[in-house]
């Protein structure tokens, strides 16, 4: 398909059309982004009336009090976590939910159920379930003979894996549905080929299938790297940050300063998770735009 | 053999799958919402020992406004995802159609947002400075901002695999751009303007974060308002109340979902994986 020539398209395809989407991406996401990066800079506040220029100070305070390194740390290691246990539990559902039966059918509107709550109301549903004399103790103690009051949610180690199950848990229908698609994609005859060649079903499925999954992957590891990277209710809902800013992911800080009125510090934050995220971003936006090239 | 015996032990291990990760936390919340507060001083997975189900789906419904926040979210919800769609697709379908250098550009940079997170915090200085702070205008535009990368990127892509003769025929008969988009293209949109639409309803309807910085106190949503209500429920221990509220506010989508809930899995994953 070729595109019309330049002359042509002036009077067939006006570039005016362009105008609304770009008047409302300039003031409402590229302007607030390029505020950024001048009101890190500042002593905004809510307890001043002129905001000043400060230079790095805002940086060197949350560098020399170790808050921005520890809140990238988490940041970090909770969408990777996320990342990981939501395309496990989306493949898996996937594989074991492929055939068309009606209990498959079911089952997986049931998965779905989780995409369509709000996030904040999942999390507080796992706050009720993992209290230390929660229902999910109770099951545990249920079947060990002893009473177990783990703190699921009060470990400043393992808190944080827990929340990113509990995140998982949450858009974990939604990669399966889209494993689900992949896999549909995949023409039976190529399966059926292998296993004339003498490939058994496990052989078959991780060298002929999975690779054919690719794109599915792609979309589906970018995906839940961005959301979690960008998460905040699963965590405010359980946890808040806590114990001791164990789960404190950026937004969550971003959040809590904001509240208390120190908008230069949230801004230097919300800048820093701009910065991370582009960073990370680029490979991931030439993935995308190289697959949208082939469709 | 084996294989006979893994596909026998398939229904079951299903079936014991959907109890276990989806039955027991769902189940919590109903049998929670139907308690007294006295019983669901500690959410367990027991029986109400009388049901109060609608007493306590009454009392949140006053207690966290629902009539005024399911207004409040409707009418962000409504104007965001139509202008989101409209000029999303008016944007993507130039873009698709005039392959110059410039238009590359302004593609990258309309796309970026997929990836790249708004600045929630200077948004909020910018609105103040524009009059919109607090204001239902100010929110849809924060939306329509933080969406309109995700249309473009859908939708662009899927000009391209509309033919060109269409339009031209279209355009022999006289008919100017205007109306070559919206009588022509738009309809021809609407595959991939469902996944958009699905995705995006699902975003919105349930933010919170955003919401919390633009319209924080000025404006009942439902996820903010659950926010109130977990927050001086979870001080009072007033569990059966904020599952009450979960599930009003849960029904609208579950509805949705269960009506159409063929065309919106084909919606969604026709949009990702072509």
């Amino acid at each position: 398909m070729r595109p019309a020539p330049a002359g042509a398209g002036r009077r067939t395809h006006p570039m005016w059309f362009l105008a609304p989407a770009f008047a409302i991406l300039f003031v409402f996401f590229f302007l607030p982004t390029l505020f950024n990066f001048v009101y890190a800079f500042t002593d905004w506040s809510s307890f001043k009336s002129e905001i000043r220029p400060v230079g790095w100070d805002n940086f060197a305070d949350l560098l020399s009090d170790g808050t921005l390194y520890g809140a990238l740390r988490v940041t970090l290691v909770y969408a990777v976590l996320v990342a990981l246990f939501q395309n496990l539990f989306g493949f898996g559902l996937a594989v074991l939910l492929e055939r068309d039966t009606w209990l498959n059918r079911a089952a997986r509107l049931v998965f779905l159920v989780p995409v369509l709550m709000s996030a904040l109301a999942v999390g507080y549903v796992f706050q009720a379930l993992l209290k230390p004399d929660g229902s999910l103790n109770d099951l545990l103690g249920g079947v060990l003979g002893t009473s177990v009051t783990i703190p699921w949610l009060g470990d400043t180690t393992w808190t944080l894996v827990v929340v990113a199950l509990i995140h998982a848990w949450k858009w974990m229908g939604l990669s399966m549905l889209i494993y689900l698609a992949g896999l549909k994609t995949i023409p039976e005859d190529v399966t059926e080929a292998a296993r004339i060649d003498g490939a058994t079903g496990w052989q078959a499925f991780w060298s002929i299938r999975f690779p054919l999954l690719a794109p599915a992957v792609t979309f589906n590891v970018a995906t839940a790297l961005l959301g979690s990277m960008n998460g905040f209710d699963i965590v405010q809902a359980t946890t808040g940050g806590g114990p001791a800013r164990s789960t404190e992911i950026l937004n969550i800080f971003i959040y809590r300063t904001f509240g208390q009125g120190l908008f230069a510090q949230a801004t230097t934050m919300s800048l820093v998770l701009f910065l991370m995220v582009a960073l990370l971003a680029f490979p991931v936006i030439r993935v995308l735009r190289k697959r949208e090239e082939v469709v | 053999m084996t294989r006979g015996i893994a596909a026998r032990l398939r229904p079951p291990a299903v079936v014991a799958l959907v109890v276990l990760v989806m039955g027991v936390p769902l189940w919590l919340v109903v049998v929670t919402a139907a308690k007294s507060q006295g019983e669901a001083l500690s959410p367990d997975l027991s029986l109400p020992s009388r049901w109060l189900l609608w007493e306590n789906l009454a009392r949140v419904w006053e207690q966290g406004d629902v009539p005024r926040a399911f207004l409040g979210s409707v009418l962000v919800v409504a104007p965001s995802v139509l202008l989101v769609l409209t000029f999303g697709s008016m944007a993507s379908w130039v873009l698709a159609r005039r392959a110059t250098r410039l238009n590359a550009v302004l593609y990258a940079c309309a796309i970026s947002g997929i990836v790249l997170p708004p600045a929630v915090v200077t948004i909020v200085l910018l609105l103040r400075q524009l009059g919109l702070a607090g204001s239902a205008v100010g929110m849809i535009g924060v939306y329509v901002g933080i969406y309109l990368s995700t249309v473009v990127f859908f939708v662009t892509g899927f000009v391209r695999t509309v033919p060109l003769s269409i339009e031209e025929a279209a355009r022999m008969d006289g008919a100017g751009p205007v109306r070559v988009f919206f009588s022509v293209i738009l309809p021809m949109l609407r595959p991939v303007l469902a996944t958009a639409t699905i995705l995006i309803c699902l975003y919105v309807w349930n933010d919170v974060f955003y919401a919390f910085f633009v319209v924080g106190g000025r404006l009942d949503t439902l996820p903010l308002n659950l926010f109130q209500v977990a927050n001086a429920g979870l001080y009072l221990n007033n569990w059966h109340l904020i599952f009450a509220y979960i599930i009003l506010m849960s029904l609208p989508l579950l509805v949705v979902f269960a009506v159409a809930q063929r065309r919106i899995i084909s919606g969604i994953t026709g949009g990702a994986v072509k």
